[in-house]
């Protein structure tokens, strides 16, 4: 079993697009949509829930206000300035927790004297297995200003990892995060291959190079696809350069084509929508990955 | 007063709308400075193209053990939610990229065993930019959390004139992080599914935190009606939508500010400024 994870580094380069595409075009894999905080491949999907299940990442302290004594121990000790002191009067006062700013360390729930905070689990999301037309999809729901996306990160991919052994599927297509952060860490550590999606623009490139630069720490392989690589045609050149120079192949150049955008208004991937350039280049894409994905590690490119 | 560029969803233009803002009030006559709290890949820097003139590195404080005071008891690994400390047989291990730095380790530590020491998780850089006061932060290639970065560039808000808070894309963590205790958020989208559905938890986000907000849709005619719909039904303001121009884009590929490609701009930004604190004025009254 291969794991391919589609990347951005930079958001808006068409990473979930393509991946839709990828989805349409092979039919023995599972998908994975590892972008939970917003998460997009389910409005091209259209998955029927089959399986759901809440997710808890952590602990949330709570105050028994009754029980508080207003010692301010808590206040004190919280380096998230995430204790709020309710009330003003000396003696009088009692502590809360925002648990907006509150990480869940539980510092205050060990520092109380009067043990007055309960630390119970909290939910921070959803995950689901579902069906597509394109086949099994894992995909979660990260609750509105959560923390621990790594941690569902994690746990869709071994989720969609269960599911590709049970149906005997070869290949797992992931739909990462933007960034080069903590979600962007979990979709990609252990994958057997990283595609990069950019633009050809100054951001593009910066930001490419330093999610590449992600990937070799990490030591993952890495390709990249330049989407909308007329726009600046030069600016492609450089990123062709700078890809080669960092060790990562470019396996596809994708022109503009507005029919990308009327796909997605349709609720249809690229290649469902369109026989033209754009599915074919990304055709061949696909079938260049399965070569990297299928290759000995030490003969890459 | 603080302004927060923010969306859902990433690539929508949240930099080119917080930079030519910025930009715009500086240009006439406000004193402006510029955050940008998208740490994992800024790009303010490239359209500002500042003169930096100080870098100072952040660190998170990170446990280290002395073994000869430990007697592995274990009480470190207990308090820790993070599986940055364990405790294995006696032995104590520590795995710094997951820590926190709540000090929670270092205090229930009854043998006084553990110190913390300061961990480089990022940089952050400031200086001028036309008359735009420039920060931003640089995260570590290979680090996972962002936040305490975050919080150290917030923490160069100044105390008076505008500040343009850049924000990464998303709704977690790093997202409250560089959003929260701002004046008001613009919400930057477009006019596509992907847009929409991010936007609305881009919402969801704002409104978890209390906070006033604006949308600006971005290329405006490649999608069709469903944001503006959207914001109608919900009551939000809707600031500003610009077209979709293939000027623009050259000029955003080349790393050239909009307001200079295309002055009108200017004019639209100033627009947006005056709603926003007519908003802000509203929602305190």
């Amino acid at each position: 079993m291969k794991e391919l994870v589609v990347i951005s580094g930079k958001g808006g380069t068409g990473k979930t697009s393509i991946v839709a595409s990828f989805a349409a075009m092979e039919e023995r894999k599972v998908l994975a949509d590892c972008d939970v905080d917003a998460a997009d491949l389910h409005l091209v999907l259209e998955p029927t829930v089959r399986h759901e299940e809440e997710f808890y990442g952590g602990n949330q302290p709570v105050v028994r206000t009754e029980d508080c004594v207003g010692c301010g121990e808590c206040l004190e000790r919280c380096r998230f300035d995430a204790v709020r002191m309710d009330g003003d009067r000396a003696g009088e006062a009692t502590f809360s927790i925002d648990p907006i700013a509150c990480e869940g360390c539980g510092v205050c729930v060990h520092v109380c004297p009067v043990d007055a905070i309960d630390f119970p689990r909290k939910k921070s999301g959803d995950w689901f297995i579902s069906d597509t037309r394109h086949g099994t999809m894992v995909h979660a729901k990260l609750g509105v200003a959560e923390e621990n996306s790594g941690k569902l990160v994690t746990l869709v991919r071994n989720q969609a990892k269960q599911v590709a052994k049970k149906q005997d599927a070869p290949f797992i297509i992931v739909d990462g995060a933007p960034g080069i952060g903590c979600p962007v860490i979990a979709s990609i550590t252990g994958a057997d291959l990283v595609l990069v999606v950019t633009e050809p623009t100054m951001s593009g490139m910066h930001d490419l190079e330093r999610v590449i630069e992600l990937a070799r720490h990490f030591d993952i392989k890495a390709s990249v696809c330049i989407n909308k690589c007329d726009l600046n045609e030069d600016m492609a050149e450089a990123i062709e350069r700078s890809s080669a120079e960092l060790g990562a192949e470019v396996i596809g150049k994708v022109a503009y084509d507005a029919a990308v955008t009327k796909a997605q208004l349709q609720k249809k991937s690229i290649v469902e929508y369109s026989d033209g350039k754009v599915a074919q280049e990304i055709n061949r894409m696909w079938e260049r990955i399965k070569e990297l994905l299928c290759a000995p590690a030490a003969t890459s490119g | 007063m603080v302004i927060a560029v923010a969306s859902g969803k990433g690539g929508t233009g949240k930099t080119t709308v917080a930079t030519n803002l910025a930009v715009t009030l500086a240009r006439r006559g406000r004193t402006t400075c510029y955050l940008d709290c998208d740490v994992e890949e800024p790009n303010g820097h490239i359209f500002l193209k500042p003169e930096i003139t100080g870098s100072t590195s952040v660190g998170v404080p990170v446990p280290e053990v002395d073994m000869d005071r430990c007697t592995g008891c274990g009480k470190c690994g207990d308090i820790c939610q993070y599986s940055a400390i364990v405790c294995i047989n006696k032995k104590v291990l520590t795995f710094p990229e997951l820590c926190h730095g709540c000090g929670g380790c270092s205090l229930v530590c009854p043998e006084e065993a553990i110190s913390e020491v300061p961990r480089e998780v990022g940089i952050i850089e400031e200086g001028m930019s036309d008359g735009v006061r420039f920060v931003h932060g640089r995260l570590r290639v290979g680090e996972a959390m962002s936040p305490p970065l975050i919080r150290e560039v917030k923490k160069r808000v100044p105390g008076e004139g505008v500040a343009i808070v850049d924000v990464p894309p998303g709704t977690s963590c790093p997202v409250i992080e560089a959003v929260k205790g701002v004046d008001f958020v613009i919400l930057v989208t477009e006019p596509t599914p992907f847009g929409l559905n991010d936007l609305e938890l881009a919402v969801g986000m704002v409104r978890e935190l209390g906070l006033p907000m604006g949308v600006l849709i971005n290329r405006s005619d490649v999608g069709d009606a469903r944001v503006n719909k959207y914001c109608e039904r919900e009551g939000i303001e809707l600031l500003l939508e610009i077209p979709d121009d293939r000027k623009v884009a050259e000029a955003y590929s080349k790393g050239e500010m909009a307001v200079d490609a295309m002055p009108e701009w200017e004019r639209w930004f100033e627009c947006v400024f005056i709603r926003l604190v007519e908003t802000i004025d509203s929602h305190s009254a």
